[in-house]
């Protein structure tokens, strides 16, 4: 059984159609790659998969682990291990980052049967990620998001993945704003969840991301259509010839 | 999928639990007001000659005065002659005794609301005077704090027991010609609760006094006094709650604190008045006094209040800072939903040298509810070096709410320093969706960001109460969240 099926795709937003029929499939264990120009849906196939309202599915259909994901609320598709580092991390003043991690954590453990862990092994836990991601202390003590840096709150996103552990990882833009050593530390906090059960959607603009995450699959959405898909070597392509080429390649 | 506006409805709906009635037999005085109901208020309580001398001065004053109309708050005018102005519980006659004597169905009504009297199941180091209607039905651990050289006891037996304490202390802080309600306080007013605290005492447990308005087209008028004589230390919790009822009901309380040298009065408010039903129908006016004076050098007054019921809310704890170098505090969360208004905040007023005030409100606005925070801070020609920090926070939940800041500066000494700091939030959607993105029910997500937002507030509380406050804020804008 696929992870995840989406099967011809058709999405608007206020009545506009920005996705026009996508199809994609992932493996268990798979890392993929989502590129394209601005404006292209690429965000907008991220908060579908994750839930946000005020997307209209008008056809298609998503399946994963086999069960139809568009039934399902933003929190159980959360629980059922669909994770989203966002482009914009939201800030929530007053909200404690770890009190909000350890809420989030206990609410899937919840969720799945499990007992809430309690603020000692939550503690260690998050002590164990922290390293990885090169995140000082004093983030823990500070409001969710509230006057972190673009660095620091991307790396936040991956920690509370490292976390939460999902089974699908979408990374939306996790890149933009990202200076190139900032970049490489939160590649390698991607890198280090790599594993056989967990899948991966990387969605980015630029390939620089792709060499220090590298996919499996990478394929090229434009004007809400997958218009091109192949192995690593395509990003490479892209980086060299630009998108121009193979929009007109589609027209 | 579910539209915004719905979900969030849904989220601050809620019951009111206490809404319920207790059935006991009432001694009511018949609606209206003249010069005989507060004869007759005066001789049920056997006060001496020169209270009801007080009264009906307070009386006649009121009768000239106008309706004050410069809140920011839609009022339908009140029709003082259909209010009664008196009722107790037929079986307790004037005034408490003994908790043996209490009858039943009083003890079960304060159980049901989780306010146990008798003293085997209280909270531990926690004192109540029960307040219901216009008398005082019990007050608990007063063996106890006898022994400390506290008086803690309904006002009406202190007028009898300790005539000369009140005489000196009442009315010297809210004069009767202070304000509308004031005025209408000191004429009618039939219990409340009267503290103190002598020469060096440290009070050895947490005061408080629950009011509980039951009779129907019956106002609450209660008095409360707090007298903290020089070094001593005392903490005062009051909560309020009352039936569902279709009709307003009034509360005009009057609220006095004074802090002689180096005392130190912390006064806490839950307030949770029944608040009117969806449609705005019913709920209690809730028209309060509340001052304190730091009489003393180094004197120090903290107001800490947590406001969720009432239909109105009308109420400026104020503090005095007479005494050079002394200190107040004022910390606030008020919530308004449904068709809730509050227009609450508070006065500093800077007259000593050295005196700091710290005023920090939080106002939470849902469905259609106003919320105004409304603050006056005075520094006095005297009052060199004198400090203020305000800090006033506004979170709106959903498009129909408002939130409204009305400060006010009078400084008459150039030494001193005033700072006042505002911001207005709302909980967006997009902080909804990442919370529940990252598996947090919705409930759960508006509990974390208000809880988030009150927390320098609940700090202030005693530690017994803040859990109850926090838990009292989920229920009121979480409904379905237990």
């Amino acid at each position: 059984m696929s992870l995840l099926d989406i099967q011809d795709l058709h999405v608007s937003v206020d009545g506009k159609p920005i996705l026009d029929g996508i199809s994609l499939r992932i493996e268990p264990g798979e890392v993929h790659a989502i590129m394209g120009p601005n404006g292209s849906g690429k965000s907008t196939l991220s908060h579908v998969l994750s839930g946000r309202e005020g997307y209209e599915v008008t056809a298609g259909q998503v399946s994963y682990l086999g069960r139809n994901l568009l039934d399902l609320e933003i929190e159980e598709r959360a629980h059922a291990g669909v994770f989203l580092a966002m482009q914009y991390p939201v800030e929530l003043p007053g909200v404690n980052n770890t009190q909000f991690m350890r809420t989030a954590l206990n609410a899937h453990r919840t969720a799945n049967g499990e007992p809430p862990l309690d603020a000692v092994a939550f503690m260690k836990r998050l002590r164990e990620q922290m390293g990885t991601l090169q995140l000082d202390d004093k983030l823990l003590k500070r409001d969710v998001n509230s006057g972190f840096s673009g660095g620091e709150k991307k790396r936040n996103e991956i920690l509370q993945m490292a976390i939460l552990q999902p089974r699908l990882a979408i990374l939306d833009e996790t890149d933009s704003g990202l200076d190139i050593d900032a970049l490489r530390v939160v590649a390698d906090g991607v890198n280090a969840l790599r594993s056989p059960e967990r899948s991966m959607l990387v969605i980015t603009h630029y390939q620089r991301l792709l060499e220090y995450i590298r996919p499996d699959h990478v394929h090229v959405l434009a004007k809400g259509r997958i218009i091109r898909s192949g192995g690593p070597e395509l990003a490479l392509e892209l980086e060299e010839k630009g998108y121009a080429w193979l929009l007109e390649d589609a027209a | 999928m579910t539209s915004r506006p719905d979900v969030i409805d849904q989220a601050i709906a809620r019951e009111y639990t206490q809404g319920f009635v207790t059935d006991i037999e009432s001694d009511t005085l018949p609606p209206g007001l003249d010069e005989s109901v507060i004869r007759t208020i005066s001789a049920r309580k056997q006060e001496p000659d020169w209270m009801l001398q007080e009264r009906l001065k307070a009386y006649r004053h009121w009768r000239e005065m106008p309706l004050p109309d410069w809140a920011h708050l839609d009022c339908p005018p009140i029709d003082f002659e259909a209010i009664s102005y008196y009722s107790a519980p037929k079986s307790q006659g004037d005034g408490p005794r003994s908790l043996d004597e209490v009858d039943p169905e009083l003890l079960r009504t304060y159980e049901k609301l989780g306010i146990p009297l008798d003293e085997q199941k209280a909270l531990a180091g926690v004192a109540v005077d029960a307040v219901f209607d216009s008398v005082s039905v019990a007050t608990t651990f007063r063996k106890e704090l006898a022994e400390a050289g506290v008086i803690f006891c309904a006002i009406s037996e202190a007028l009898r027991e300790y005539p000369e304490l009140i005489r000196k202390h009442m009315g010297s802080v809210v004069g009767y010609a202070d304000n509308f309600y004031a005025a209408l306080n000191a004429a009618v007013f039939s219990d409340g609760t009267f503290v103190y605290v002598p020469e060096g005492v440290r009070c050895p447990m947490e005061l408080s006094t629950y009011f509980r308005i039951n009779e129907s087209r019956t106002g609450q008028f209660e008095r409360t006094l707090i007298v903290a004589e020089a070094g001593s230390h005392v903490s005062y919790l009051e909560g309020c709650t009352a039936p569902m009822r279709d009709e307003n009901q009034l509360h005009a309380a009057v609220v006095e604190l004074i802090a002689m040298e180096d005392a130190r009065i912390k006064y806490s408010t839950v307030q949770n008045w029944y608040p009117g039903d969806a449609q705005g129908r019913g709920g209690i006016y809730n028209f309060v006094t509340k001052r304190g004076e730091c009489r003393g050098d180094r004197s120090h007054i903290s107001w800490t209040q947590v406001e969720t019921g009432s239909a109105i809310t009308w109420k400026y704890p104020s503090c005095i800072l007479r005494g050079d170098d002394s200190i107040g505090e004022f910390h606030s969360v008020a919530v308004t939903r449904g068709r809730q208004q509050a227009d609450t905040g508070t006065k500093m007023i800077h007259l000593g040298r050295n005196t700091r005030s710290t005023v920090v409100s939080k106002g939470i606005s849902a469905g259609e509810g106003q919320n105004s925070y409304r603050g006056l801070i005075r520094m006095g020609k005297r009052a060199e070096d004198a400090r203020n920090h305000t800090q006033c926070d506004s979170l709106l939940i959903g498009d129909r709410s408002g939130a409204h800041t009305f400060p006010y500066m009078e400084v008459l000494n150039p030494s001193a320093k005033v700072e006042h700091e505002a911001t207005t939030s709302r909980i967006g959607e997009d902080q909804l969706y990442y919370c529940r993105s990252r598996g947090l029910s919705e409930e759960e997500a508006v509990s974390m960001i208000v809880n988030g937002f009150c927390k320098e507030v609940f700090r202030e509380l005693p530690m017994e109460f803040a859990v109850e406050a926090q838990k009292l804020l989920d229920v009121t804008l979480e409904g379905a969240v237990g």
